[in-house]
């Protein structure tokens, strides 16, 4: 099948491939955007740009996209369940696919109750495994999900899914994947990676049961900017695995930002080795800036194939 | 008549006393409470319904009587009382009802030229599973699914409906959205290991039909 990104070519291709997020701004103005793409333009594949992460309201992602693209760069446009029903989700892959933004990352969703409007409806008409198969279906089979049919151009997906092997039960993280994978998920962009022994287990069951075979893992990657970013993470976001050797690391170092490019640039490293896993996505949060220097000490990326 | 140790109901919480004053102001008010859920829930009985009489009554509020329905969903008990309550209630401006969302307008059919105000809000279909706290266990979705989940309901019991796994944001047990709460991915985990039977974490379940949670009129097969 002809890839229907650059994305899905580097994959094909056989690279190491890279993505990055990139948050879009609380407000209209998309001069962050801009800002951000052009710092990082040429270092990553393609780049996530988030969905009300964390149920705060934001630039869309789709618009956001579009601006990344404006710059001659790959987009990853973002789609969550909590904000929109079947419908309008299915408006929006047409809408997104139309637009030239093919690469799409289907979620959940954080729960309104994190963000800055708890008061919301939660629309959560259907679940991210749902959605995978739904633009699944749009794509190949033409038709929407309640088997009325496209007129007028299927879209062109690359199907992209998130995972966690931190969260328990531990023993069906992978099952969970594989429910993914059947949907229709193409690539997996996975939690930050701490515990890379979790994460090297998690692989481990993954190629032993044939799966890295028919999905793309792109391991996450997050440098901690601060302690009190570091203490989040620890304490605060669910499904996040600091282990304490990491935390103590960051915690005692004079210089925690030169500490935390360390640590990334250690578990890059160490992911690159483990088996089945064909990429790295980074997303730093609120320090975008620093992916540049990551990825030139750990000369992965396009610029170093 | 009143049924008891019944432990699945319709849970409700009263309305703050300032919210229920600010709403009875300058009138006067007769109250119902229920002899069901909202006796269950303390949010109606007749405990309930005393003490905010006394309350209102303090506020310089008149209240012409009150009454605890049995229950207040009841249309025909309740039609069947009205001679008795009619003197009372013809004095009063207001009526308080102390019920669910359905007691409210099942009294109000019967009183329309009253003013009629909830003194209660109503929260969801569950269980109280000790003093003071309830569990939700149905959403009243119109298109079951409880049996292919252990008899454990996530479109109830998980705050973002999954049907096909958990979000992968719970910590030992406990869900991301309400610190008390058990996630039920786990709860259902717990049973698939336990119990056996096609592994819910690799079965895919289609998206629900929600069509009938959106009716508002049914009428059932003769």
């Amino acid at each position: 099948m002809k890839p229907v990104s650059q994305l899905q070519q580097t994959f094909d291709s056989k690279h190491f491939a890279v993505t990055a997020e990139i948050g879009p701004p609380k407000g209209a103005d998309p001069m962050s955007i801009v800002q951000k793409a052009s710092m990082l333009h040429g270092y990553a594949d393609a780049y996530n740009i988030t969905d009300n992460q964390t149920a705060v309201v934001r630039l869309s992602s789709l618009a956001g996209a579009i601006h990344v693209k404006n710059q001659q760069m790959e987009p990853i446009v973002q789609m969550g369940c909590r904000d929109r029903n079947r419908i309008a989700l299915q408006s929006d892959i047409l809408g997104a696919s139309s637009l030239g933004v093919h690469n799409m990352l289907f979620v959940t969703g954080d729960h309104q109750s994190k963000g800055n409007h708890p008061m919301a409806k939660g629309v959560f008409d259907i679940d991210s495994v749902q959605l995978i198969a739904i633009a699944r279906q749009l794509r190949d089979d033409g038709v929407f999900q309640s088997k009325d049919e496209i007129k007028r151009g299927k879209p062109s997906i690359f199907i992209g899914a998130v995972e966690n092997p931190f969260a328990t039960p531990l023993d069906i993280r992978v099952d969970r994947l594989e429910k993914k994978i059947k949907a229709g998920a193409q690539f997996i962009q996975t939690q930050s990676v701490f515990n890379i022994d979790r994460f090297t287990e998690w692989m481990q069951e993954i190629t032993e049961r044939g799966l890295d075979k028919q999905v793309h893992i792109l391991a996450g990657i997050t440098p901690i900017k601060s302690h009190r970013m570091l203490n989040r993470m620890r304490f605060h976001v669910p499904g996040v695995d600091i282990p304490d050797e990491i935390a103590q690391q960051l915690e005692s170092s004079q210089d925690i930002q030169a500490k935390a490019i360390d640590i990334s640039i250690d578990l890059i490293q160490e992911i690159k080795q483990i088996k089945g896993v064909h990429g790295i996505h980074i997303s730093a949060i609120f320090w975008e800036k620093i992916i540049p220097d990551l990825i030139k000490q750990t000369r992965i990326g396009p610029k170093y194939r | 008549m009143t049924l008891c140790h019944v432990s699945s109901m319709i849970i409700s919480k009263q309305k703050s006393f300032q919210h229920i004053l600010s709403r009875v102001k300058g009138y006067s008010v007769y109250i119902f409470g229920c002899s069901e859920c909202a006796t269950m829930c303390r949010t109606g009985g007749e405990h309930e319904v005393k003490k905010l009489a006394d309350q209102l009554a303090h506020e310089g509020v008149i209240v012409t009587g009150w009454k605890i329905l049995e229950p207040a969903c009841n249309h025909m008990n309740l039609k069947r009382l009205l001679p008795t309550l009619l003197q009372d209630m013809n004095q009063a401006d207001c009526i308080l009802v102390m019920a669910c969302g359905d007691g409210v307008q099942v009294v109000s059919s019967l009183f329309p030229s009253h003013r009629i105000i909830s003194g209660n809000d109503t929260l969801f279909l569950g269980v109280k599973e000790k003093i003071n706290q309830y569990t939700r266990k149905c959403n009243l979705c119109g298109d079951c699914v409880v049996d292919q989940f252990y008899a454990l309901c996530p479109i109830a019991r998980c705050p973002k409906h999954l049907l096909n796994g958990p979000c992968g944001g719970s910590e030992q047990g406990i869900c991301e959205v309400e610190s008390n709460l058990p996630c039920v991915w786990e709860q259902i985990y717990v049973q698939f290991k336990e119990r056996g039977g096609e592994n819910p974490f690799i079965k895919y379940q289609p998206p629900h039909d929600w069509s009938q949670s959106e009716r508002i009129l049914y009428e059932a097969k003769k």
